[in-house]
């Protein structure tokens, strides 16, 4: 046998390899999936993050176009990460222009307008009270978007729950759907209470 | 010249060993529940009726190009999952998707079926909502419910 076989059969032998090392990880994955008390049940594994269009349950396998769709995971690579929603941080994208979408569709491009303006909200029962950054917002939205019909621009105007938002009304029109999930309370009740005298 | 032939087959029995793997693993980790991307929106208003397969509408993928006052601003779309009415009239005369699907901005309507991708009789929602999830479970079986249908403690 020359050197060139016996290199080939050095190449067969890692493919062999890898193939045994992929079927035992793959018969690991079947256990876990079966294991009723395997840890983190209900949440998503990372590996089912970003899915495929072809594989993510409510495109169509059968669909050809299915196929020409840009996956998530493609077109989130360049953008810094996070671990709710899209796993991805839209906002540190923005400002570290990791993404540039457009603000209008003219040929000449407008810039948005940013307010840099936050609302602190004191909120009843024990969470810290809510900060809203006017920034983030304006970067993505123009003030009609929410002013006046989400929310009355005037202090004390607006009644806001938690179960309205989970209901989608008030921050939960966009929070919940398509802007970070309501599970991430710390993003919103960020500011500790302040303390006030005790006699 | 012998030398670099053995390189090249060496180096493509690694590449078929890669595809192999990354083939089992995509296999192998596909089961039945709805994985798709956050604020992935289903709409199926007209599309079922109509044997077209619903329209999925990639949420985040238009997010990376456009901000959303764009849309929701500029080109009037409600803040609603199936409540704008759009049909493929108002999008041929250019309203809704049609401000940019029509071949410039964007690709053109004739390339029906990478909007109309969706899973037969998947209803109208924006994907892992929260009002999805707490208010109204889609039916079992169907896109996202069935993740919890596949947990061994759940009863159906």
């Amino acid at each position: 046998m020359n050197s060139g076989g016996v290199r080939n059969l050095g190449a067969l032998a890692f493919a062999c390899c890898l193939a045994v090392v992929a079927m035992s990880t793959l018969a690991g994955l079947a256990a876990a999936q079966s294991d009723p008390n395997r840890f983190n049940r209900l949440m998503k594994p990372p590996a089912e993050r970003n899915s495929p269009p072809p594989t993510d349950g409510i495109h169509d396998p059968e669909n050809e176009g299915t196929y020409l769709l840009q996956t998530p995971l493609e077109a989130f690579s360049p953008m810094p990460k996070s671990k709710s929603g899209n796993y991805v941080s839209w906002n540190k994208a923005i400002d570290e222009n990791a993404i540039a979408p457009r603000n209008n569709l003219g040929e000449q491009a407008m810039p948005p307008i940013v307010l840099d303006l936050n609302i602190v909200r004191e909120v009843k029962g024990s969470m810290p009270d809510v900060v809203y950054p006017h920034k983030q917002h304006t970067q993505w939205l123009d003030c009609a978007n929410c002013h006046p019909a989400i929310f009355i621009p005037q202090k004390g105007a607006n009644q806001i729950s938690m179960a309205s938002i989970l209901l989608g009304e008030k921050c939960g029109v966009c929070h919940g759907k398509v802007a970070f999930p309501v599970s991430e309370c710390r993003r919103c009740h960020s500011r500790p209470k302040q303390q006030t005298a005790v006699n | 010249m012998t030398m670099s032939k053995h390189r090249v087959m060496q180096f493509s029995a690694k590449f078929l060993a890669s595809v192999l793997l990354l083939t089992a693993i995509a296999v192998f980790s596909y089961y039945e529940a709805a994985k798709a991307e956050y604020g992935d929106v289903v709409m199926n208003e007209f599309s079922d009726e109509a044997g077209m397969r619903p329209v999925v509408f990639p949420h985040w993928f238009h997010r990376i190009r456009f901000r959303c006052k764009v849309c929701h601003g500029d080109l009037g779309f409600r803040f609603e999952a199936g409540g704008n009415g759009i049909n493929m009239l108002k999008i041929i005369d250019g309203e809704y998707c049609g401000a940019c699907h029509d071949g410039d901005v964007a690709w053109s309507i004739e390339n029906c079926d990478l909007c109309h991708s969706g899973v037969p009789n998947t209803p109208t929602h924006v994907h892992h909502s929260t009002v999805q999830k707490l208010v109204a479970p889609l039916p079992s079986g169907t896109a996202d419910n069935s993740a919890a249908d596949d947990e061994p403690g759940e009863t159906e």
